[in-house]
């Protein structure tokens, strides 16, 4: 170990001072913040994310392998078609599932779907849910390997794309693998974007900073995503069922107990859920939270919206 | 490099000098918050990579600052409420970073002990005086923000030298002499406190802090669900509550916000404390005051049990 020694600056901090190490957002605790009022009264804004992916056969992994992608050599048919799944049979389970129970849904869609299924992208559009633009594809990355224009490029062309087959302006953005390079939000901004859901280090929106203005973040939860808590961790679907509904009645309990809303952001997605043996435990899910009077089940757009017109008062 | 780091003696956990903490308690509980802040963008340690992703690695970086920003309110709330107070594993500058946080737990007469400066920033690969510049750093930075004179030490995300509990323990008696530097919380060794063999003799002990109940070992490595979890800090509390009839027992529970305090794992962790905190014969304790405590009443009758090469009754 000692073989390597470190230099005399590895013990500088040029950070070491108030709020964050950062310029991307202000630093500010979660019970400190203003209250929020969510429409009705309701306690707590539930947005159920479904991502519409198309991760490629021909993964290039730059500058890592998106999880959920190509694991086994080239042609990694198992996982391919494992993920097309999603967008064949998975999707059109939950569909059934969102309607019988009165669900809103928001679908992030990678914009390459607009010509690999485009029947699947006009019977989103004809339900008029909210839609959020997850990238061109799973393997086109945002990281700080691409210069500025390649990343503008790249963004312009993802929306551009989806946006042609919608008939709603696209206001939000999920970048594939939720990871961005240090021009992703200023970029976004730019092409008119209004909010982000990569950051997860929050329960409810908050205000970003960038050189073309502000952008929100909407936290979308890793934590307690299907594929991160089945996939991953290896729980069964019951546990993440009970997982969920947990975090319903603590989010619910801790926004009566302060009196401002919550925000719970459930990530999922057609090619785990909507299998055949999963799809039951979504549904279980779907009338749980349907059977709670303090929700606010609402898309993307909406909360985001909501949130920021109340920052404003 | 050593084949054993020789801090301790082999003493069998049998027929050992019966320990009885205060009031007659079989088990010294303590929680171990570590409150801690990650660089986003750290120097570069050739012996261990900070983030998985290249920089910003804002998915790693996040969940961590959601430990910060919402998950420490949640976690204090509920040891307020059970009566606990915490135990500080620091990382200092978070004094800098955060002084809110540092304020409510000062408030709550929380004990504070040093975690190093930033969680990204690792012992391995300084030199001796590097090392030796960065716990004094963190000690004076402590009493500094707090007025607490540094009892114990957990090592920068576990990263230790062969030295590093030796310039700890020398460190505290430069600054305040035997007020601070004499309990250490590295090593998982026993479930009872063990004095430790040092350079420069000095009582200096060792706290059982438990990698087994440690929220992020149980969650990210093991796997572990929210309710499991739960289970298992009872079961391990239920077995120490009954040997420390024989000989009183530590428990401790170290916590990170960014784990226990996620909104679907923190019910299972509030049951777990309400069955702890509704014993009798629990001490509910700071790591500072297990270790005042054995080193005042069990420190000297200890060495000699050990010394003697078998046990007394």
């Amino acid at each position: 170990m000692s073989d390597k020694k470190l230099p005399a600056d590895y013990l500088e901090y040029p950070q070491r001072s108030y709020g964050m190490d950062h310029d991307l957002y202000q630093w500010s605790m979660l019970s400190d913040r203003p209250k929020i009022s969510w429409p009705n009264g309701k306690k707590l804004a539930l947005w159920l994310n479904i991502p519409v992916q198309f991760f490629p056969l021909d993964q290039r992994g730059d500058p890592f392998k998106v999880p959920a992608g190509m694991t086994m050599p080239y042609p990694d048919l198992r996982h391919f078609s494992l993920r097309d799944y999603g967008n064949r049979v998975g999707i059109y389970r939950l569909l059934k599932a969102f309607d019988n129970f009165n669900s809103k849904p928001t679908f992030a869609i990678n914009s390459q779907m607009v010509s690999r299924a485009p029947y699947l992208i006009e019977q989103i559009n004809s339900r008029g849910d909210d839609v959020i633009c997850h990238g061109l594809h799973m393997d086109a990355l945002h990281h700080s390997g691409l210069t500025e224009s390649q990343e503008r490029e790249q963004i312009k062309q993802a929306i551009e794309q989806l946006s042609s087959a919608l008939d709603s302006d696209i206001k939000g953005w999920l970048s594939p693998a939720k990871n961005q390079s240090p021009n992703t939000l200023k970029l976004l901004r730019e092409q008119g974007i209004d909010y982000v859901c990569d950051w997860v280090n929050d329960d409810l929106p908050y205000s970003m900073n960038t050189e073309n203005g502000s952008i929100n973040a909407m936290p979308l939860s890793t934590e307690l995503e299907d594929y991160f808590v089945i996939q991953q961790n290896f729980h069964s679907e019951q546990s993440w069922l009970e997982q969920v509904c947990d975090a319903c009645d603590f989010l619910i309990e801790e926004a009566n107990d302060q009196d401002s809303g919550r925000m719970l952001a459930l990530n999922i997605h057609p090619w785990l859920m909507g299998q055949p043996h999963r799809i039951e435990y979504l549904e279980q899910l779907l009338e749980y939270l349907s059977s709670k009077q303090e929700i606010w089940h609402a898309g993307a757009n909406q909360i985001q919206a909501h949130w920021a017109a109340a920052q404003n008062t | 490099m050593k084949q054993d780091p020789a801090f301790y003696d082999y003493w069998p956990y049998q027929n050992r000098p019966k320990i009885t903490w205060p009031n007659g308690a079989k088990v010294a509980f303590w929680v171990a918050p570590n409150i801690e802040f990650y660089e986003l963008d750290p120097p570069n340690n050739p012996h261990r990579k900070a983030w998985p992703r290249p920089y910003p690695d804002i998915a790693g970086y996040g969940i961590r600052d959601y430990g910060n920003r919402v998950g420490h309110q949640r976690q204090m709330a509920l040891l307020d409420k059970y009566g606990i107070r915490g135990s500080i594993s620091l990382s200092t500058a978070l004094c800098d970073h955060h002084p809110e946080i540092i304020s409510a737990c000062k408030d709550r007469n929380w004990e504070f002990f040093s975690h190093g400066i930033y969680n990204t920033r690792y012992t391995y690969g300084m030199s001796e005086q590097q090392e030796r510049d960065m716990i004094k750093d963190s000690i004076e930075t402590i009493y500094k923000h707090t007025e607490q004179k540094c009892a114990g030490y957990l090592a920068p995300a576990l990263s230790h030298s062969e030295r590093t509990i030796d310039l700890f323990a020398e460190v505290g008696s430069e600054l305040f002499g035997d007020e601070a530097g004499y309990y250490t919380c590295d090593l998982f060794h026993d479930d009872q406190p063990t004095p430790i063999h040092l350079d420069k003799a000095k009582k200096f002990v060792s706290i059982p802090y438990s990698l087994e109940m440690n929220d992020t070992i149980a969650y990210v490595v093991n796997k572990v669900e929210p309710r499991r979890y739960g289970e298992q800090i009872k079961r391990c509390f239920d077995r120490l509550y009954e040997e420390g009839e024989t000989s009183g027992t530590v428990m401790c529970v170290p916590t990170h916000n960014y784990q226990v305090s996620c909104p679907h794992r923190l019910k299972a962790f509030e049951e777990a404390l309400e069955y702890i905190t509704g014993h009798s014969d629990v001490w509910v304790a700071t790591g500072r005051e297990i270790a005042d405590y054995f080193i005042a009443n069990y420190y000297d009758e200890t060495k000699d049990s050990i010394a003697g090469g078998r046990n007394e009754r």
